[in-house]
């Protein structure tokens, strides 16, 4: 096997290990659109990143969690419903970002990966930000994991109980633009959200507790990457849609499995 | 216990509005341990409002809030449904206010009877059920006050009564105060010690019966709901009047008798 494909491999897996366990808390509390407009905005996070000549990843993290807290912020005036609100953020913040990459036009940036990710490109580096970041931010989710459960069933009871619940949602909010942050070099802004919500949607067939849910999401994450990548390689497709397309499967399988053993 | 100092939680001039509007204005309420409180009002009232800020969950715009010092407050919130994409147990929903020591669980269970449901998922559970388990994760605390948000709503004529009777005994078996909000009158008044009739504004407070006999109650709930506290077993019989309108609703039924 070539290098690239190997390094491709081990990005891949790892971004699955990550992201599933979250894409449970996002099909859980109903997220999935708010996912969508982080990962939208993280492109103006790339275009702030090379106009201010910051680090990229330090960008997409700032404006994923501006437009978090902003979007916490209007709820609470609720003066527009909130999906309203959300796709004002995502579209605006994903044109903004269109248009600040225009300016920027002696700088030759590689659009379509970041739309649609360029996992065969992973470097060393990536691979150690992966693992190195992954780490910090799975220990993240499991030092918020019980309270977060607990307000994810019912935020108000879970707020009596003594849960700051400001705080862990600000939480959950900072490692979701990590993770996008992380996840978007497999598969790219516009796909992203999948990869997060398709693997969790699959393991929800066979969880018996959260817990058992998130470690199954990342199984068929992982294999979701496998497979992907393998028939990227073997009929010359685009690896990030090609993903995409494996844990569509992998989830349609997992319900016919299902509905087959309830028979 | 008794005078003015034995209160669980006490509530002087509560002022809120929400969005330009007033919601509640110059709110007292007063509730001691081994007592049964009832709010009833209409709808938009402001039960769940006042309820709110007593759990904490908002802040009034004036008044006073007193608790005892290091009151633990059970909250059973009105029916709520857990998402059924996330796997969870009975059980499981349980531990989630708190560690669950075996022998409390066991004590707790008894109590309120879903020894049976422990192991079965949470959203395959009947809304009375719910109920149940909702109070038993309450009691699992140990609280001094228990508050209740329309604890019987979905759940049927039959199940409310045990509901009711299963609150009044743990009422005398453990001592905590109740604060309950409801709009099922005739269900709540003989489980209750005092009623505090809110729109907006505490219209009348007092012993149930007393309460039912005010003008300014029968005003709001209209002459013949506030009578079905006697009538009660015949609501059936007019179910399909002349407007076709059911008495037993508590919004009133100002138009006929």
């Amino acid at each position: 096997m070539d290098d690239f494909l190997i390094r491709a491999l081990v990005g891949g897996l790892g971004v699955a290990l990550i992201a599933s366990p979250f894409g449970c808390f996002i099909v859980w509390r109903r997220m999935a659109y708010f996912g969508d407009t982080l990962a939208h905005s993280a492109l103006l996070g790339v275009a702030l990143g090379f106009l201010l000549g910051i680090d990229l990843t330090i960008g997409i993290i700032a404006v994923s969690f501006t437009v978090a807290v902003l979007l916490g912020f209007l709820q609470r005036n609720r003066q527009l419903a909130s999906d309203t609100l959300l796709g004002i953020l995502s579209h605006g913040s994903l044109a903004m970002g269109l248009v600040v990459l225009a300016f920027l036009s002696d700088l030759r940036v590689d659009l379509m990966s970041y739309l649609f990710g360029d996992i065969l490109a992973i470097t060393l580096t990536d691979i150690y930000w992966i693992y190195g970041g992954g780490a910090c931010v799975l220990l993240g989710l499991a030092f918020i994991w019980k309270p977060l459960l607990s307000m994810t069933v019912h935020e108000e009871l879970a707020h009596v109980e003594g849960v700051p619940v400001e705080r862990v949602r600000l939480g959950l909010m900072l490692l979701i633009a990590l993770v996008i942050a992380t996840a978007m070099k497999a598969v790219g802004i516009l796909l992203v959200t999948s990869l997060l919500i398709i693997p969790a949607a699959a393991a929800r067939y066979f969880a018996k507790t959260p817990e058992q849910m998130a470690v199954i999401a990342s199984g068929i994450g992982c294999m979701a990457v496998a497979f992907g990548l393998g028939g990227s390689f073997e009929f010359d497709i685009p690896t990030g849609p090609a993903i995409v397309v494996a844990a569509i499967c992998l989830f349609g399988l997992a319900g016919i499995f299902r509905r087959r053993s309830n028979a | 216990m008794g005078g003015n100092t034995g209160f669980l939680i006490k509530a002087s001039g509560l002022k809120v509005s929400l969005g330009g509007k007033q919601i509640l204005d110059h709110v007292d309420l007063e509730v001691h341990p081994k007592e049964v409180v009832t709010i009833i009002g209409p709808n938009g009232a402001g039960k769940t409002t006042l309820l709110r800020i007593i759990l904490g969950l908002l802040t009034q715009d004036s008044g006073e809030i007193t608790q005892k010092p290091r009151m633990k407050i059970g909250y059973v919130p009105q029916k709520i449904t857990v998402d059924p994409t996330l796997p969870l147990t009975v059980r499981r929903f349980l531990s989630l206010g708190g560690k669950l020591a075996e022998e409390q669980l066991a004590k707790v269970l008894t109590e309120v009877g879903i020894g049976r449901l422990l192991d079965n998922p949470i959203q395959t559970v009947s809304g009375g059920e719910m109920q149940r388990i909702l109070l038993a994760r309450a009691l699992m605390r140990n609280p001094d006050l228990l508050v209740l948000d329309e604890p019987a709503q979905g759940v049927d004529v039959t199940g409310q009564a045990e509901l009711y009777d299963l609150i009044a005994n743990i009422r005398t078996e453990r001592g905590c105060g109740v604060l309950l909000v409801s709009h099922d009158l005739h269900m709540v008044m003989s489980a209750t010690d005092r009623v505090i009739c809110l729109n907006g504004h505490v219209c009348c407070a007092g012993h149930p019966e007393a309460v039912s006999a005010d003008p300014e109650y029968v005003a709001l709930f209209g002459k013949k709901v506030a009578g079905t506290f006697a009538v009660y077993h015949h609501h059936h019989d007019h179910h399909h009047n002349a407007h076709g309108e059911v008495i037993d609703d508590c919004k009133g039924d100002h138009t006929h008798g």
